[in-house]
């Protein structure tokens, strides 16, 4: 009874979006108040209805209502009930389900915090974030329904995929989704002042605190996803370029390239075109990636989805919001007043080099991407890129975008003049230059051209974020007055700049200075590497709740013999899958990873091992936690939150000389 | 020309330029690192260019894994049931690696005629098949059936 009470109350939300995509967006052009009115109820009773059938779905797990197709396929009931939890969101319908919750999410958080929009602006958002809705619900009821009954019942489920069966699987998707959804607000607010014709400086500060919050969603769903591909798949690295990483990874370069964007247009209302472009952008391959995620066309650890129709079906509906999107673009975009002047030096052309730099990257990764999936396709053979590409590519195309972040913050809106900067910089650039040779020499006693740019180029970063921070401060006396005058958005930035070069560090040292060893150990065993030595102490049989392993103990000392860490690295066979899992050990801290996993018995006590010594690995998830707080603190700015209404009505002029002036 | 102008012309001039560079050497980055795929049957009809890395699948073969008694040196066989390929590799196997299932091995001919693996690949799923090695196997499969049409047809007289 509960699973068909969540049926239809999804069903119910498709009729609910309809009506929601048509109404408001008709009231609005017609300058109909009643209908106008429909959006805000509307919008909250999608994102009842959806919580209904989200509740009805997870009921359905904790009880473990065998009789559910989906709830049989992907849960058993010797499964902890916190992964029964999970296991809603573990796989493709379920997944769409929760997708769709938190879509409905956002535009119930947009009907609360829009108290200070324009009426007729707000139902725009809301009838555009509607029929997006009601494409995904018709998606998830034509082709992905979760609440399929199994007839006869299963007795028994057969269990959530073991890899999933993680807290890195509870906290990764939900915050993805939450960024690559989030994104759909960015999206609705520029098509919504493309549908009204009012392009201007007020709809970039509404859209702003949004596209920050996805954008910082869509940040910790990626470090999510890396640490948890770090330490479940077992094989030690952070970043795979998989297609699936790279289908979330595009939306948030396109994202990052956005915020920057949307920073001009607000304060000198330039880039408006390239703004709204780059919002219809950052959704659209948001959908891509739910298009090469959910299709199964991806050859992928990921790709658990196989069935053309799913595919056919998203393609079409990218098809539809792209081609929809850049219909109304062409249409209304001619109407676009042109923005405010700036000379060739100046920090606009500073942030627009820093979108095309990015749009550059994404163009990187999407051919890396899409290229094998279009050559397969038209049967030109089976081809695939790894690794070697990206990052022969990647370096070649931020080198330049960290040396420019460095300078930007430090130049003039409008207009900059050579000497100045070189005269503020002169300083910073040769202790930088200095300060990077020197680390990496006391650091590491050696390195190679790469380490040591990589370290000069995060000592630029910070150093340029803590001296336009300090130019800022300077502008008060006191200390107490300095550091309240700056406004929280520049503290975000400024932390979000100095992650950047943490992040820097990370990759930089990791990469070159880690060391691994695949092994044959039997107990009793040594080995040393990267300072430390393993011992390979014990191994025995334990059981788990639906499971049983091999666990192996070794201990680590270090080169003055006192023992750092006991790491316990297991192999795990669940039960019902019979599928063998690798568990690893992991000790780490702030300068060094110490990682060992179990990969297979090689015959009496023998096993085969895989030893890591990674230094600075942290460094890489601490600079991209350092990013998301930065947006966070940036989101918070009390500037988003006074009134825009009664602004706005000053500010209508989009070329208003004074809007321009006042930064 | 104003001298404004001219500079906005240069600005613009060289921007292209830079993306231009930036996409010959993405293109050119993306050749080198291209890696083909051949079944085992290509492998058998030398489709594969001497030297060159490239990715090979198939079912790994029952009975066919053997391993050193004192290192991580191993050996397989995988065939697409057509033809079959051997295989060496030192180094750790991903979990799901056993006899019967679909792997993929990136790696090279070596001059001894083996291919020596520097990665083997099988994905997280036991009913998954790498799509290249279930295509390989569907071709496999119906150029034996068509072998056998027409060994049939030349026997009717």
């Amino acid at each position: 009874m509960i699973p068909e009470l969540g049926h239809f109350a999804l069903i119910l939300a498709l009729f609910v979006a309809i009506i929601q995509a048509i109404m408001p967006i008709a009231g609005a052009a017609r300058g109909h108040l009643a209908w106008i009115g429909m959006a805000r109820p509307l919008a909250r009773a999608q994102f009842g209805l959806l919580l209904l059938s989200f509740a009805a779905l997870t009921w359905a797990f904790i009880q473990s209502d065998f009789s559910v197709a989906y709830v049989a396929n992907n849960s058993n009931s010797a499964l902890p009930w916190y992964y029964r939890v999970s296991a809603v969101w573990g796989a493709h319908e379920g997944s769409l389900v929760f997708w769709m919750l938190m879509m409905s999410g956002w535009g119930f958080a947009v009907t609360l915090f829009s108290r200070s929009l324009p009426e007729q602006f707000l139902a725009r958002v809301i009838g555009v974030m509607g029929f997006i809705s009601a494409g995904f619900l018709l998606f998830i009821l034509l082709t992905s329904n979760p609440f399929d009954r199994l007839v006869p019942a299963a007795l028994e489920g057969r269990d959530l995929n073991p890899l999933l069966q993680d807290v890195g699987l509870i906290l990764h998707p939900p915050l993805l989704y939450m960024g690559y959804v989030g994104f759909s607000v960015a999206f609705s607010f520029a098509v919504a002042a493309l549908l009204g014709g009012h392009l201007d400086a007020a709809w970039a500060r509404w859209s702003r605190p949004w596209t920050t919050v996805a954008w910082l969603f869509l940040t910790l769903g990626n470090v999510l996803g890396s640490w948890w591909a770090y330490y479940e798949l077992g094989w030690g690295g952070w970043w795979f370029w998989d297609p699936v990483e790279n289908s979330s990874f595009m939306p948030w370069l396109v994202g990052t390239a956005l915020i920057h964007s949307l920073a001009v247009t607000e304060k000198r209302a330039a880039f408006k075109s390239w703004t709204v472009l780059l919002a219809i952008l950052t959704f659209s391959l948001s959908l891509l990636g739910t298009f090469l995620v959910r299709s199964g066309v991806l050859v992928s650890v990921h790709a658990f989805a196989n069935d053309p129709a799913r595919g056919v079906f998203i393609l079409t509906f990218l098809g539809v919001v792209v081609g929809a999107s850049l219909l109304i673009y062409a249409w209304r975009a001619p109407n676009i007043k042109g923005g405010g002047r700036f000379d060739l030096l100046s920090r606009e052309t500073l942030l627009l080099l820093n979108n095309i730099i990015l749009v550059v990257a994404t163009a990187t990764v999407l051919l890396g991407t899409l290229t094998p999936l279009l050559l397969d396709a038209l049967k030109l053979g089976k081809i695939s890129v790894g690794p070697p590409y990206y990052n022969f590519m990647f370096p070649l195309v931020m080198i330049p975008l960290v040396v420019l972040m460095g300078i930007g913050p430090l130049t003039r809106w409008g207009s900059a003049s050579v000497g100045e900067l070189a005269q503020r910089l002169r300083y910073t650039i040769i202790i930088a230059v200095i300060g990077g040779v020197a680390i990496t020499w006391l650091l590491f006693g050696k390195a190679s051209v790469m380490v040591i740019i990589g370290s000069v180029l995060a000592l630029w970063v910070i150093l340029t974020s803590l001296q336009s921070l300090w130019r800022r401060l300077r502008q008060r006396d006191g200390a107490i007055a300095a550091l309240s005058a700056v406004p929280a958005a520049f503290y975000g930035m400024t932390l979000a700049h100095i992650g950047v070069g943490v992040l820097i560090i990370g990759v930089t040292y990791t990469s070159a200075f880690s060391s691994e060893k695949d092994l044959r150990m039997v107990p009793g065993q040594s080995h040393e590497l990267g300072g430390y030595s393993f011992r390979f102490a014990s191994i025995e049989k334990i059981t788990g709740p639906n499971y049983t392993a091999q666990r192996a103990q070794v201990e680590v000392t270090n080169s003055s013999g006192e023992q750092v860490a006991i790491l316990t690295p297991e192999k795990r066979i669940y039960r019902v899958q019979t599928s063998p899992m690798t568990e690893a050990a992991i000790d780490g801290g702030l300068f060094r990873d110490l990682y060992v996993a179990l990969s297979e018995p090689l015959g009496g006590d023998a096993w085969a091992v895989r030893l890591y010594h990674k230094p600075f690995l942290r460094w890489i998830w601490l600079g991209a936690l350092m990013m998301a707080f930065g947006g966070l603190l940036a989101a918070s700015d009390r500037r988003y939150r006074i009134d825009v209404k009664q602004k706005r009505t000053h500010a209508e002029p989009i070329n208003d000389p004074a809007l321009a002036a006042q930064q | 020309m104003t001298p404004t102008r001219k500079r906005r012309l240069i600005a613009v001039a060289s921007l292209v330029v830079g993306i231009g560079i930036a996409a010959a050497l993405a293109l050119s980055a993306f050749k080198e690192n291209m890696l083909y795929f051949y079944s085992p049957t290509d492998i058998a009809q030398d489709k594969v260019p001497p030297g060159a890395v490239f990715r090979v699948g198939g079912l790994v073969v029952a009975g066919s894994v053997v391993r050193s008694s004192d290192s991580l040196d191993m050996r397989f066989d995988v065939t697409d049931t057509a033809k079959t390929v051997n295989i060496r590799y030192t180094g750790i196997l991903p979990d799901l690696f056993k006899e019967g299932q679909g792997i993929v091995a990136l790696g090279r001919i070596g001059p001894d005629g083996v291919f020596q693996a520097s990665e083997v690949l099988a994905k997280h799923d036991e009913t998954y098949m790498p799509p290249e090695v279930h295509d390989s196997i569907e071709k496999a499969k119906r150029q034996s059936a068509q072998a056998k049409q027409q060994s049939a047809n030349t026997l009717t007289p």
